[in-house]
């Protein structure tokens, strides 16, 4: 999903930064505040983080016969939600556009605005809507939720791209040709990510239930039936 | 076994079947070149041909597949380190709380 450093013209790097900025900052901002209210949450947040760091490292082939990285975003904005998560992602953004020259500075708004905020804002939406029926197990919801940021992420770097190059001066065409680069490359990623995320989002039910708890994100209830998995 | 073990299982196995299954099947490469090349690099190219030119370089590129290789391995290594050291932590807390609650 990254958009290599200078393919966007300067309005656009402008126009995305600029858009981005004001969650991130708003991120760093919740970020100090849910720390200083309670530090215990500072160990998942670490792992919230780290899993954007190893997921999004990880080159995956897929159907399309190209390699594609999934963004491992679906924890944290499962978690936390879309503002800390952006802080998150952009660290790991700006770790790929210096040392690895995996997108850019000059994309890095871009960047930010489909890995770090599109991507998880709609995921953390459909997560709190399927926990508030109350009928989805949080394996299921988290499962969902990653794969949701996962390809939201890369339709929002396609439009992105189609906005400023159309094909035969159709935005929609150039969306479709984008689309087929990157969102198709990504359902089977999407899966894996999904897959990994559910898996570590019921391992830390086990181990660690009462920071979830205490983020709202699971009742007790349903602590004890996971835990009772263990057994 | 336990129903937590047969689904990280399942789930490993599911990942394991996706990767190998995409690679024993895909025919590989586009046009010649060689194959499972970066999704990100597509899209650049689709854009090289609409005669765009990139106004900006990266200010540091690695300087071979190798360093680039270096880098990715320790974005991870960090990110598996801090989930390792975390859950070590957090298992072994559950274990220590459950072994109290055991004696009383």
């Amino acid at each position: 999903m990254h958009i290599m450093e200078g393919y966007l013209p300067i309005g656009w790097c402008i126009f995305w930064a600029v858009i981005s900025a004001p969650f991130v900052i708003y991120g760093i901002w919740k970020m100090t505040k849910m720390i200083q209210e309670d530090r215990r949450i500072l160990p998942l947040m670490a792992v919230s983080g780290a899993f954007v760091f190893v997921l999004s490292a990880l080159k995956i082939p897929s159907v399309t016969g190209s390699c594609s990285h999934p963004t491992g975003t679906g924890l944290s904005a499962a978690f936390f939600g879309p503002f800390v998560t952006s802080v998150l992602g952009t660290i790991v953004l700006l770790f790929q556009a210096l040392l690895l020259a995996h997108g850019g500075l000059t994309t890095l708004g871009a960047n930010v605005f489909s890995m770090a905020i599109a991507g998880p804002f709609v995921a953390w939406l459909v997560f709190v809507g399927l926990r508030k029926t109350g009928k989805v197990g949080l394996g299921l919801a988290v499962f969902i939720t990653a794969a949701v940021a996962n390809l939201v992420t890369y339709t929002v770097t396609s439009l992105q791209l189609a906005l400023v190059f159309p094909v035969e001066g159709s935005i929609l065409t150039a969306f479709i040709a984008f689309a087929g680069i990157f969102a198709v490359t990504q359902i089977p990623l999407a899966i894996i990510e999904g897959i990994i995320c559910a898996l570590v989002a019921k391992y830390i039910v086990r181990v660690k239930p009462e920071i979830l708890k205490k983020l709202g994100i699971i009742q007790d209830e349903e602590i004890a039936k996971i835990q009772g998995e263990a057994v | 076994m336990k129903k937590s073990h047969l689904e990280i299982l399942v789930g490993l196995l599911v990942i394991v079947l996706l990767v190998v299954g995409t690679l024993a099947f895909v025919p590989s490469g586009s046009e010649g070149e060689e194959g499972w090349g970066g999704a990100d690099g597509g899209a650049a190219e689709m854009i090289d041909q609409t005669g765009y030119i990139p106004w900006f370089d990266s200010i540091w590129t690695p300087p071979s597949g190798e360093i680039e290789t270096l880098f990715f391995c320790v974005q991870s290594a960090i990110g598996a380190l801090l989930i390792g050291y975390i859950f070590g932590y957090w298992n072994a807390s559950a274990k220590a709380r459950r072994g109290k609650q055991g004696e009383e």
